[in-house]
Protein backbone atom coordinates (compact mmCIF):
# COMPACT_ATOMS: atom_id res chain seq x y z
CA UNK A 1 0.00 0.00 0.00
CA UNK A 2 2.53 2.64 1.13
CA UNK A 3 4.75 3.86 -1.60
CA UNK A 4 8.45 3.92 -0.84
CA UNK A 5 9.53 7.50 -0.47
CA UNK A 6 12.89 9.17 -0.26
CA UNK A 7 11.58 11.96 1.94
CA UNK A 8 12.28 11.47 5.61
CA UNK A 9 8.96 11.40 7.40
CA UNK A 10 8.48 14.00 10.04
CA UNK A 11 5.07 12.68 10.93
CA UNK A 12 3.99 9.20 10.13
CA UNK A 13 0.98 7.05 10.92
CA UNK A 14 1.17 3.30 10.48
CA UNK A 15 -1.73 0.90 10.68
CA UNK A 16 -3.82 3.37 12.65
CA UNK A 17 -7.32 2.31 13.62
CA UNK A 18 -9.80 4.39 15.58
CA UNK A 19 -13.47 4.05 16.37
CA UNK A 20 -15.81 6.27 18.36
CA UNK A 21 -18.21 3.78 19.84
CA UNK A 22 -19.50 1.74 16.94
CA UNK A 23 -18.45 4.32 14.39
CA UNK A 24 -15.19 3.38 12.69
CA UNK A 25 -13.18 6.44 11.60
CA UNK A 26 -9.89 4.86 10.54
CA UNK A 27 -8.75 1.33 9.84
CA UNK A 28 -5.27 0.47 8.61
CA UNK A 29 -4.47 4.11 7.98
CA UNK A 30 -0.93 4.60 6.66
CA UNK A 31 0.29 8.05 5.83
CA UNK A 32 3.30 10.25 6.13
CA UNK A 33 3.79 13.99 6.22
CA UNK A 34 7.24 14.83 4.98
CA UNK A 35 9.62 17.07 6.86
CA UNK A 36 9.80 20.63 5.64
CA UNK A 37 6.84 20.21 3.33
CA UNK A 38 3.32 21.53 3.14
CA UNK A 39 0.81 18.71 3.22
CA UNK A 40 -2.88 19.30 2.81
CA UNK A 41 -5.29 16.86 4.32
CA UNK A 42 -8.57 16.64 2.45
CA UNK A 43 -11.70 14.60 2.56
CA UNK A 44 -15.42 15.04 2.96
CA UNK A 45 -16.69 16.36 6.24
CA UNK A 46 -16.71 13.75 8.97
CA UNK A 47 -13.94 11.68 7.37
CA UNK A 48 -11.66 12.36 10.33
CA UNK A 49 -9.38 15.21 9.27
CA UNK A 50 -9.61 17.01 12.59
CA UNK A 51 -9.35 13.70 14.40
CA UNK A 52 -6.13 12.84 12.58
CA UNK A 53 -4.64 16.21 13.55
CA UNK A 54 -5.67 15.57 17.16
CA UNK A 55 -3.95 12.20 17.03
CA UNK A 56 -0.76 13.82 15.74
CA UNK A 57 -0.98 16.23 18.67
CA UNK A 58 -1.40 13.34 21.09
CA UNK A 59 -4.87 14.56 22.07
CA UNK A 60 -6.55 11.45 20.71
CA UNK A 61 -5.05 8.02 21.19
CA UNK A 62 -5.60 5.53 18.36
CA UNK A 63 -7.06 2.11 19.13
CA UNK A 64 -4.33 0.44 17.10
CA UNK A 65 -1.23 1.35 15.16
CA UNK A 66 1.64 3.72 15.66
CA UNK A 67 2.17 7.44 15.29
CA UNK A 68 5.64 8.85 14.87
CA UNK A 69 6.02 12.58 15.35
CA UNK A 70 9.45 14.11 14.89
CA UNK A 71 11.07 10.75 15.41
CA UNK A 72 9.13 10.04 18.58
CA UNK A 73 6.51 7.31 18.96
CA UNK A 74 3.43 8.90 20.51
CA UNK A 75 1.39 5.84 21.37
CA UNK A 76 2.00 4.86 24.95
CA UNK A 77 3.42 8.20 26.11
CA UNK A 78 1.93 9.76 29.21
CA UNK A 79 0.89 13.39 29.45
CA UNK A 80 4.28 14.47 30.87
CA UNK A 81 6.19 12.79 28.04
CA UNK A 82 3.81 14.22 25.46
CA UNK A 83 4.70 17.70 26.70
CA UNK A 84 8.18 17.38 25.23
CA UNK A 85 6.78 16.45 21.82
CA UNK A 86 4.14 19.17 21.95
CA UNK A 87 6.85 21.73 22.58
CA UNK A 88 7.86 21.12 18.96
CA UNK A 89 4.32 21.41 17.60
CA UNK A 90 2.03 24.33 17.00
CA UNK A 91 -1.66 23.71 16.55
CA UNK A 92 -4.42 25.85 15.17
CA UNK A 93 -7.80 24.47 16.21
CA UNK A 94 -10.81 24.74 13.98
CA UNK A 95 -12.51 27.14 16.40
CA UNK A 96 -9.32 28.89 17.49
CA UNK A 97 -9.49 27.61 21.08
CA UNK A 98 -8.26 30.91 22.48
CA UNK A 99 -8.86 31.36 26.19
CA UNK A 100 -12.11 33.31 26.64
CA UNK A 101 -11.05 35.13 29.74
CA UNK A 102 -7.81 36.58 28.37
CA UNK A 103 -7.21 39.38 25.91
CA UNK A 104 -5.87 38.59 22.46
CA UNK A 105 -2.45 39.88 23.48
CA UNK A 106 -2.33 37.73 26.60
CA UNK A 107 -3.48 34.71 24.61
CA UNK A 108 -0.66 35.03 22.12
CA UNK A 109 1.83 35.90 24.87
CA UNK A 110 0.84 32.92 27.01
CA UNK A 111 3.26 30.29 25.62
CA UNK A 112 6.09 32.83 25.83
CA UNK A 113 5.27 33.61 29.45
CA UNK A 114 5.03 29.94 30.29
CA UNK A 115 8.07 28.60 28.50
CA UNK A 116 10.55 31.44 28.10
CA UNK A 117 12.24 34.07 30.26
CA UNK A 118 11.77 36.89 27.79
CA UNK A 119 11.30 40.41 29.14
CA UNK A 120 7.99 42.24 28.78
CA UNK A 121 9.38 44.31 25.89
CA UNK A 122 10.62 41.23 24.05
CA UNK A 123 7.29 39.50 24.58
CA UNK A 124 5.38 42.52 23.27
CA UNK A 125 7.68 42.69 20.26
CA UNK A 126 7.21 39.03 19.38
CA UNK A 127 3.47 39.07 19.95
CA UNK A 128 2.96 42.16 17.81
CA UNK A 129 5.21 40.69 15.15
CA UNK A 130 3.09 37.57 14.93
CA UNK A 131 -0.18 39.45 15.07
CA UNK A 132 0.83 41.73 12.23
CA UNK A 133 2.05 38.71 10.23
CA UNK A 134 -1.53 37.40 10.31
CA UNK A 135 -2.86 40.86 9.50
CA UNK A 136 -4.13 41.89 12.92
CA UNK A 137 -3.32 45.14 14.67
CA UNK A 138 -4.89 47.27 17.40
CA UNK A 139 -6.75 44.35 18.90
CA UNK A 140 -4.44 43.67 21.86
CA UNK A 141 -7.02 44.42 24.50
CA UNK A 142 -10.01 42.75 22.86
CA UNK A 143 -11.35 39.51 24.25
CA UNK A 144 -11.71 36.54 21.89
CA UNK A 145 -15.49 36.84 22.19
CA UNK A 146 -15.27 40.28 20.60
CA UNK A 147 -13.57 39.05 17.41
CA UNK A 148 -15.14 37.80 14.20
CA UNK A 149 -14.56 34.16 13.27
CA UNK A 150 -11.87 35.02 10.77
CA UNK A 151 -10.02 37.31 13.17
CA UNK A 152 -10.25 34.68 15.87
CA UNK A 153 -8.72 32.06 13.62
CA UNK A 154 -5.90 34.42 12.65
CA UNK A 155 -5.19 35.37 16.27
CA UNK A 156 -5.07 31.66 17.07
CA UNK A 157 -2.63 31.14 14.20
CA UNK A 158 -0.43 33.87 15.67
CA UNK A 159 -0.46 31.97 18.95
CA UNK A 160 0.35 28.68 17.21
CA UNK A 161 3.50 30.09 15.60
CA UNK A 162 4.70 32.34 18.42
CA UNK A 163 6.98 29.62 19.82
CA UNK A 164 8.45 28.89 16.37
CA UNK A 165 7.41 25.24 16.23
CA UNK A 166 8.97 22.68 13.90
CA UNK A 167 5.65 21.27 12.88
CA UNK A 168 2.50 23.33 12.43
CA UNK A 169 -0.91 21.65 12.43
CA UNK A 170 -3.73 23.82 11.09
CA UNK A 171 -7.35 22.75 11.12
CA UNK A 172 -9.21 24.68 8.41
CA UNK A 173 -7.03 27.79 8.48
CA UNK A 174 -8.89 29.39 5.57
CA UNK A 175 -12.54 28.81 6.38
CA UNK A 176 -14.39 31.98 7.23
CA UNK A 177 -11.67 34.25 5.82
CA UNK A 178 -12.23 36.85 3.13
CA UNK A 179 -10.15 36.47 -0.06
CA UNK A 180 -7.41 38.99 0.90
CA UNK A 181 -6.90 37.18 4.18
CA UNK A 182 -6.89 33.78 2.51
CA UNK A 183 -4.03 35.04 0.35
CA UNK A 184 -2.31 36.55 3.35
CA UNK A 185 -2.43 33.33 5.38
CA UNK A 186 -1.44 31.29 2.36
CA UNK A 187 1.57 33.56 1.83
CA UNK A 188 2.48 33.41 5.52
CA UNK A 189 2.37 29.61 5.66
CA UNK A 190 4.31 29.30 2.41
CA UNK A 191 6.89 31.77 3.72
CA UNK A 192 7.30 29.97 7.04
CA UNK A 193 7.71 26.72 5.17
CA UNK A 194 10.18 28.01 2.63
CA UNK A 195 12.32 30.22 4.87
CA UNK A 196 12.20 28.38 8.15
CA UNK A 197 11.70 24.84 6.90
CA UNK A 198 8.50 24.56 8.91
CA UNK A 199 6.59 21.34 8.31
CA UNK A 200 3.00 22.40 7.64
CA UNK A 201 0.02 20.07 7.84
CA UNK A 202 -3.31 21.68 7.11
CA UNK A 203 -6.83 20.50 6.53
CA UNK A 204 -8.75 22.52 4.03
CA UNK A 205 -11.75 22.68 1.79
CA UNK A 206 -10.27 25.54 -0.21
CA UNK A 207 -9.49 23.51 -3.29
CA UNK A 208 -7.69 26.14 -5.37
CA UNK A 209 -5.55 27.34 -2.46
CA UNK A 210 -4.75 23.80 -1.40
CA UNK A 211 -3.68 22.73 -4.88
CA UNK A 212 -1.53 25.83 -5.18
CA UNK A 213 0.32 25.59 -1.90
CA UNK A 214 0.48 21.85 -1.25
CA UNK A 215 3.56 19.79 -1.93
CA UNK A 216 1.46 16.80 -1.19
CA UNK A 217 -2.24 16.17 -0.82
CA UNK A 218 -3.62 13.41 1.35
CA UNK A 219 -7.18 12.49 0.67
CA UNK A 220 -8.97 10.64 3.44
CA UNK A 221 -11.47 8.05 2.32
CA UNK A 222 -12.65 4.53 3.04
CA UNK A 223 -11.11 4.66 6.54
CA UNK A 224 -7.66 5.16 4.99
CA UNK A 225 -5.92 7.68 2.78
CA UNK A 226 -4.68 8.20 -0.76
CA UNK A 227 -1.84 10.60 -1.31
CA UNK A 228 0.08 12.20 -4.11
CA UNK A 229 1.27 15.50 -5.46
CA UNK A 230 -1.52 17.85 -6.54
CA UNK A 231 -0.86 16.99 -10.19
CA UNK A 232 -0.91 13.27 -9.49
CA UNK A 233 -4.25 13.45 -7.73
CA UNK A 234 -5.75 15.80 -10.30
CA UNK A 235 -4.88 13.33 -13.03
CA UNK A 236 -5.89 10.27 -11.04
CA UNK A 237 -7.63 7.50 -12.92
CA UNK A 238 -10.01 7.19 -9.96
CA UNK A 239 -13.07 9.19 -10.96
CA UNK A 240 -14.11 9.68 -7.31
CA UNK A 241 -10.86 11.50 -6.63
CA UNK A 242 -11.17 13.67 -9.72
CA UNK A 243 -14.73 14.42 -8.76
CA UNK A 244 -13.63 15.47 -5.29
CA UNK A 245 -11.05 17.87 -6.70
CA UNK A 246 -13.66 19.15 -9.11
CA UNK A 247 -13.25 22.10 -11.47
CA UNK A 248 -10.23 23.41 -9.57
CA UNK A 249 -8.49 20.07 -10.04
CA UNK A 250 -9.09 20.11 -13.77
CA UNK A 251 -7.84 23.68 -14.07
CA UNK A 252 -4.80 22.85 -12.00
CA UNK A 253 -4.02 19.94 -14.26
CA UNK A 254 -4.33 22.10 -17.36
CA UNK A 255 -1.62 24.40 -16.05
CA UNK A 256 0.61 21.95 -14.21
CA UNK A 257 0.09 18.67 -16.03
CA UNK A 258 3.59 18.85 -17.47
CA UNK A 259 5.02 18.46 -13.94
CA UNK A 260 3.85 14.86 -13.88
CA UNK A 261 6.50 13.33 -16.13
CA UNK A 262 5.60 9.84 -15.13
CA UNK A 263 6.20 10.51 -11.46
CA UNK A 264 3.55 8.01 -10.51
CA UNK A 265 5.05 4.64 -9.66
CA UNK B 1 -35.96 -9.15 37.29
CA UNK B 2 -32.54 -10.65 36.73
CA UNK B 3 -31.91 -8.23 33.93
CA UNK B 4 -32.89 -5.37 36.22
CA UNK B 5 -30.42 -6.59 38.81
CA UNK B 6 -27.59 -6.93 36.34
CA UNK B 7 -28.31 -3.43 35.01
CA UNK B 8 -28.19 -2.19 38.57
CA UNK B 9 -24.88 -3.99 39.05
CA UNK B 10 -23.44 -2.43 35.91
CA UNK B 11 -24.62 1.01 36.95
CA UNK B 12 -23.07 0.61 40.40
CA UNK B 13 -19.82 -0.50 38.83
CA UNK B 14 -19.83 2.54 36.57
CA UNK B 15 -20.41 4.79 39.58
CA UNK B 16 -17.49 3.21 41.41
CA UNK B 17 -15.26 3.64 38.36
CA UNK B 18 -16.33 7.25 38.10
CA UNK B 19 -15.55 7.74 41.79
CA UNK B 20 -12.10 6.24 41.25
CA UNK B 21 -11.43 8.59 38.34
CA UNK B 22 -12.58 11.55 40.39
CA UNK B 23 -10.29 10.64 43.28
CA UNK B 24 -7.34 10.24 40.91
CA UNK B 25 -8.22 13.65 39.49
CA UNK B 26 -8.14 15.03 43.05
CA UNK B 27 -4.67 13.58 43.42
CA UNK B 28 -3.57 15.41 40.30
CA UNK B 29 -4.95 18.69 41.68
CA UNK B 30 -3.00 18.22 44.90
CA UNK B 31 0.18 17.42 42.96
CA UNK B 32 -0.40 20.48 40.78
CA UNK B 33 -0.82 22.69 43.85
CA UNK B 34 2.60 21.56 45.05
CA UNK B 35 4.27 22.18 41.70
CA UNK B 36 5.53 25.76 41.26
CA UNK B 37 4.68 28.30 40.11
CA UNK B 38 1.52 28.69 42.15
CA UNK B 39 -1.01 30.49 39.96
CA UNK B 40 -1.59 33.42 42.28
CA UNK B 41 -3.32 35.58 39.73
CA UNK B 42 -5.87 32.93 38.72
CA UNK B 43 -6.26 31.93 42.36
CA UNK B 44 -7.10 35.49 43.41
CA UNK B 45 -9.51 35.86 40.51
CA UNK B 46 -11.22 32.63 41.57
CA UNK B 47 -11.34 33.78 45.21
CA UNK B 48 -13.06 36.90 43.95
CA UNK B 49 -15.56 34.92 41.84
CA UNK B 50 -16.32 32.15 44.31
CA UNK B 51 -15.75 34.02 47.55
CA UNK B 52 -16.20 37.75 47.40
CA UNK B 53 -19.18 37.59 45.09
CA UNK B 54 -20.85 35.14 47.50
CA UNK B 55 -20.50 37.47 50.49
CA UNK B 56 -23.80 39.27 49.96
CA UNK B 57 -25.65 35.98 49.57
CA UNK B 58 -24.04 34.51 52.69
CA UNK B 59 -24.80 37.64 54.73
CA UNK B 60 -28.43 37.74 53.65
CA UNK B 61 -28.88 34.02 54.26
CA UNK B 62 -27.07 34.09 57.61
CA UNK B 63 -29.14 36.99 58.84
CA UNK B 64 -32.42 35.42 57.74
CA UNK B 65 -31.58 32.06 59.27
CA UNK B 66 -30.63 33.94 62.45
CA UNK B 67 -34.07 35.62 62.56
CA UNK B 68 -35.85 32.32 62.08
CA UNK B 69 -33.72 30.50 64.65
CA UNK B 70 -34.24 33.29 67.15
CA UNK B 71 -37.98 33.17 66.70
CA UNK B 72 -38.40 29.37 66.63
CA UNK B 73 -36.03 28.56 69.45
CA UNK B 74 -37.44 31.35 71.61
CA UNK B 75 -40.97 30.00 71.14
CA UNK B 76 -39.82 26.52 72.12
CA UNK B 77 -37.61 27.57 75.03
CA UNK B 78 -40.16 29.92 76.53
CA UNK B 79 -42.50 26.97 77.09
CA UNK B 80 -39.91 25.51 79.46
CA UNK B 81 -39.09 28.87 80.93
CA UNK B 82 -35.63 28.46 79.43
CA UNK B 83 -35.57 31.48 77.12
CA UNK B 84 -32.39 32.66 78.82
CA UNK B 85 -30.52 29.86 77.02
CA UNK B 86 -31.46 31.25 73.58
CA UNK B 87 -27.80 32.18 73.05
CA UNK B 88 -26.68 28.62 73.72
CA UNK B 89 -29.27 27.04 71.45
CA UNK B 90 -28.70 29.45 68.58
CA UNK B 91 -24.91 29.38 68.87
CA UNK B 92 -24.54 25.62 68.97
CA UNK B 93 -26.92 24.88 66.13
CA UNK B 94 -25.31 27.52 63.94
CA UNK B 95 -21.72 26.69 64.72
CA UNK B 96 -21.97 22.92 64.64
CA UNK B 97 -24.51 22.38 61.89
CA UNK B 98 -26.23 25.17 60.07
CA UNK B 99 -23.24 27.38 59.39
CA UNK B 100 -21.07 24.86 57.56
CA UNK B 101 -23.94 22.94 55.95
CA UNK B 102 -25.97 25.87 54.65
CA UNK B 103 -22.83 27.68 53.51
CA UNK B 104 -21.74 24.52 51.70
CA UNK B 105 -25.10 24.24 49.96
CA UNK B 106 -25.30 27.92 49.09
CA UNK B 107 -21.76 28.04 47.70
CA UNK B 108 -22.51 24.87 45.74
CA UNK B 109 -25.40 26.61 44.03
CA UNK B 110 -23.67 29.95 43.62
CA UNK B 111 -20.03 29.10 42.84
CA UNK B 112 -19.77 25.34 42.36
CA UNK B 113 -22.19 25.38 39.44
CA UNK B 114 -20.35 28.34 37.91
CA UNK B 115 -17.01 26.55 38.14
CA UNK B 116 -18.42 23.45 36.45
CA UNK B 117 -20.01 25.53 33.72
CA UNK B 118 -16.83 27.51 33.11
CA UNK B 119 -14.49 24.52 32.94
CA UNK B 120 -17.07 22.60 30.89
CA UNK B 121 -17.30 25.45 28.41
CA UNK B 122 -13.52 25.56 28.18
CA UNK B 123 -13.49 21.87 27.42
CA UNK B 124 -16.25 22.22 24.84
CA UNK B 125 -14.42 25.12 23.17
CA UNK B 126 -11.24 23.00 23.06
CA UNK B 127 -9.51 25.56 25.26
CA UNK B 128 -8.23 22.82 27.55
CA UNK B 129 -6.85 20.91 24.55
CA UNK B 130 -5.39 24.17 23.31
CA UNK B 131 -3.49 24.51 26.59
CA UNK B 132 -2.24 20.93 26.35
CA UNK B 133 -0.96 21.62 22.84
CA UNK B 134 0.99 24.57 24.25
CA UNK B 135 2.54 22.14 26.74
CA UNK B 136 0.59 23.77 29.57
CA UNK B 137 -1.15 21.42 32.00
CA UNK B 138 -4.81 22.47 32.19
CA UNK B 139 -5.09 21.00 35.68
CA UNK B 140 -2.30 23.27 36.83
CA UNK B 141 -3.44 26.28 34.87
CA UNK B 142 -7.24 26.13 35.09
CA UNK B 143 -8.43 23.56 37.61
CA UNK B 144 -6.03 23.93 40.53
CA UNK B 145 -6.53 27.67 41.20
CA UNK B 146 -10.31 27.30 41.16
CA UNK B 147 -10.31 24.23 43.38
CA UNK B 148 -7.93 25.89 45.85
CA UNK B 149 -10.11 29.00 45.92
CA UNK B 150 -13.23 27.03 46.90
CA UNK B 151 -11.24 25.13 49.50
CA UNK B 152 -9.94 28.42 50.88
CA UNK B 153 -13.14 30.47 50.92
CA UNK B 154 -15.62 27.95 52.26
CA UNK B 155 -14.43 28.04 55.92
CA UNK B 156 -14.32 31.85 55.78
CA UNK B 157 -17.81 32.12 54.35
CA UNK B 158 -19.04 29.61 56.91
CA UNK B 159 -17.61 31.74 59.72
CA UNK B 160 -19.31 34.77 58.20
CA UNK B 161 -22.59 32.88 58.05
CA UNK B 162 -22.32 31.88 61.71
CA UNK B 163 -21.51 35.44 62.79
CA UNK B 164 -24.44 36.90 60.85
CA UNK B 165 -26.75 34.17 62.14
CA UNK B 166 -25.84 34.88 65.74
CA UNK B 167 -26.34 38.57 65.09
CA UNK B 168 -29.72 37.93 63.45
CA UNK B 169 -30.93 35.84 66.39
CA UNK B 170 -29.71 38.59 68.72
CA UNK B 171 -31.77 41.14 66.83
CA UNK B 172 -34.81 38.90 66.99
CA UNK B 173 -34.42 37.80 70.61
CA UNK B 174 -33.27 41.08 72.12
CA UNK B 175 -34.71 43.84 69.96
CA UNK B 176 -37.99 42.18 68.95
CA UNK B 177 -38.84 39.69 71.70
CA UNK B 178 -37.35 41.68 74.55
CA UNK B 179 -34.74 39.30 75.96
CA UNK B 180 -31.85 40.85 77.87
CA UNK B 181 -28.86 41.35 75.54
CA UNK B 182 -26.30 40.54 78.23
CA UNK B 183 -28.04 37.26 79.05
CA UNK B 184 -28.09 36.23 75.39
CA UNK B 185 -24.39 36.84 74.94
CA UNK B 186 -23.46 35.28 78.27
CA UNK B 187 -25.34 32.08 77.49
CA UNK B 188 -23.69 31.99 74.07
CA UNK B 189 -20.24 32.45 75.54
CA UNK B 190 -20.74 29.91 78.30
CA UNK B 191 -21.86 27.14 75.97
CA UNK B 192 -19.51 27.37 73.01
CA UNK B 193 -16.23 25.52 73.40
CA UNK B 194 -13.38 25.69 71.00
CA UNK B 195 -12.28 22.07 70.73
CA UNK B 196 -15.75 20.63 70.41
CA UNK B 197 -17.88 23.21 68.67
CA UNK B 198 -15.60 25.58 66.79
CA UNK B 199 -13.21 22.88 65.71
CA UNK B 200 -16.06 20.68 64.55
CA UNK B 201 -17.41 23.59 62.55
CA UNK B 202 -14.03 24.23 60.98
CA UNK B 203 -13.41 20.58 60.14
CA UNK B 204 -16.82 20.35 58.54
CA UNK B 205 -16.39 23.42 56.38
CA UNK B 206 -12.94 22.25 55.29
CA UNK B 207 -14.28 18.83 54.34
CA UNK B 208 -17.21 20.40 52.48
CA UNK B 209 -14.76 22.67 50.70
CA UNK B 210 -12.72 19.68 49.54
CA UNK B 211 -15.83 17.85 48.36
CA UNK B 212 -17.25 20.82 46.51
CA UNK B 213 -13.92 21.79 44.94
CA UNK B 214 -13.37 18.25 43.71
CA UNK B 215 -16.88 17.60 42.45
CA UNK B 216 -17.31 20.97 40.72
CA UNK B 217 -13.98 20.88 38.89
CA UNK B 218 -14.24 17.18 37.98
CA UNK B 219 -17.73 17.52 36.58
CA UNK B 220 -16.59 20.40 34.39
CA UNK B 221 -13.36 18.73 33.33
CA UNK B 222 -15.02 15.46 32.41
CA UNK B 223 -18.21 16.82 30.86
CA UNK B 224 -19.34 15.79 27.39
CA UNK B 225 -18.03 18.42 25.00
CA UNK B 226 -21.25 20.08 23.88
CA UNK B 227 -23.70 22.52 25.44
CA UNK B 228 -26.12 19.84 26.65
CA UNK B 229 -23.15 18.13 28.28
CA UNK B 230 -22.19 21.33 30.09
CA UNK B 231 -25.71 21.84 31.36
CA UNK B 232 -25.94 18.23 32.55
CA UNK B 233 -22.60 18.56 34.31
CA UNK B 234 -23.71 21.75 36.04
CA UNK B 235 -26.89 20.15 37.32
CA UNK B 236 -24.93 17.13 38.41
CA UNK B 237 -22.54 19.29 40.41
CA UNK B 238 -25.39 20.84 42.36
CA UNK B 239 -27.05 17.49 43.05
CA UNK B 240 -23.92 15.47 43.79
CA UNK B 241 -22.20 18.11 45.90
CA UNK B 242 -25.35 18.81 47.92
CA UNK B 243 -25.85 15.12 48.70
CA UNK B 244 -22.15 14.68 49.44
CA UNK B 245 -22.19 17.62 51.86
CA UNK B 246 -25.27 16.38 53.71
CA UNK B 247 -23.90 12.85 53.92
CA UNK B 248 -20.50 14.05 55.10
CA UNK B 249 -22.21 16.24 57.68
CA UNK B 250 -24.03 13.25 59.08
CA UNK B 251 -20.88 11.12 59.16
CA UNK B 252 -18.79 13.83 60.80
CA UNK B 253 -21.45 14.55 63.41
CA UNK B 254 -21.73 10.84 64.20
CA UNK B 255 -17.96 10.46 64.43
CA UNK B 256 -17.71 13.50 66.68
CA UNK B 257 -20.22 12.17 69.16
CA UNK B 258 -18.44 8.81 69.56
N1 LIG C 1 -14.78 12.89 20.66
C1 LIG C 1 -15.59 12.31 19.77
N2 LIG C 1 -16.53 11.43 20.17
C2 LIG C 1 -17.33 10.82 19.28
N3 LIG C 1 -17.30 11.03 17.96
C3 LIG C 1 -16.39 11.89 17.48
C4 LIG C 1 -15.49 12.57 18.36
N4 LIG C 1 -14.69 13.37 17.60
C5 LIG C 1 -15.08 13.18 16.33
N5 LIG C 1 -16.09 12.30 16.25
C6 LIG C 1 -16.72 11.82 15.00
O1 LIG C 1 -15.68 11.40 14.16
C7 LIG C 1 -15.95 11.78 12.82
C8 LIG C 1 -14.80 12.56 12.27
O2 LIG C 1 -14.77 13.82 12.86
P1 LIG C 1 -13.77 14.96 12.40
O3 LIG C 1 -12.38 14.45 12.54
O4 LIG C 1 -14.11 16.18 13.17
O5 LIG C 1 -14.14 15.13 10.88
P2 LIG C 1 -13.65 16.22 9.84
O6 LIG C 1 -12.72 17.16 10.54
O7 LIG C 1 -13.01 15.46 8.74
O8 LIG C 1 -14.88 16.91 9.36
C9 LIG C 1 -17.26 12.54 12.85
O9 LIG C 1 -18.27 11.67 12.46
C10 LIG C 1 -17.44 12.92 14.29
O10 LIG C 1 -18.80 12.94 14.60
MG1 LIG D 1 -12.84 19.09 11.04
Amino acid sequence: MTKVSRESGHVEARGVALAFGRRQIFRGLDCRFAEGRISVLMGGSGTGKSTLLRMIGGLQVPDEGSLQVAGQELVGLDEAQLKAVRGRLGMLFQNGALLDSMSVFENVALPLREHTHLSETEIAERVHGRLSAVGLSDIDELLPGELSGGMLRRAALARAIVMEPEILLCDEPFSGLDPPNVSRIEALLTHLNRDRGLTVIITSHHMATSLRMAHRILLLRNLGCVDGSPAQLASSRDSAIREFLGQDGAEYLAHHGHELEGAEG
Amino acid sequence: MRRGLSNLGAATLRQIEELGRMIRFGGRIVMAAGRPPFRWRSFMAAVYDSGLLSVALICAAGLTVGFVLGLQLYNTLVRFGAEDSLGTAVGLSLIRELGPVLTGLLVTGRAGSAITAEIGAMRTGQQLDGLRMMAIDPIHFVVMPRAMAVFFVLPLLSALFVALGIFGAYLMGVEVLGLDGGTYLASLEAAVEFDTDVLQSLVKSVVFGVLLALIATWRGYSCEPHSAGVSRATTSTVVTASIAILLADYLLTALWSL
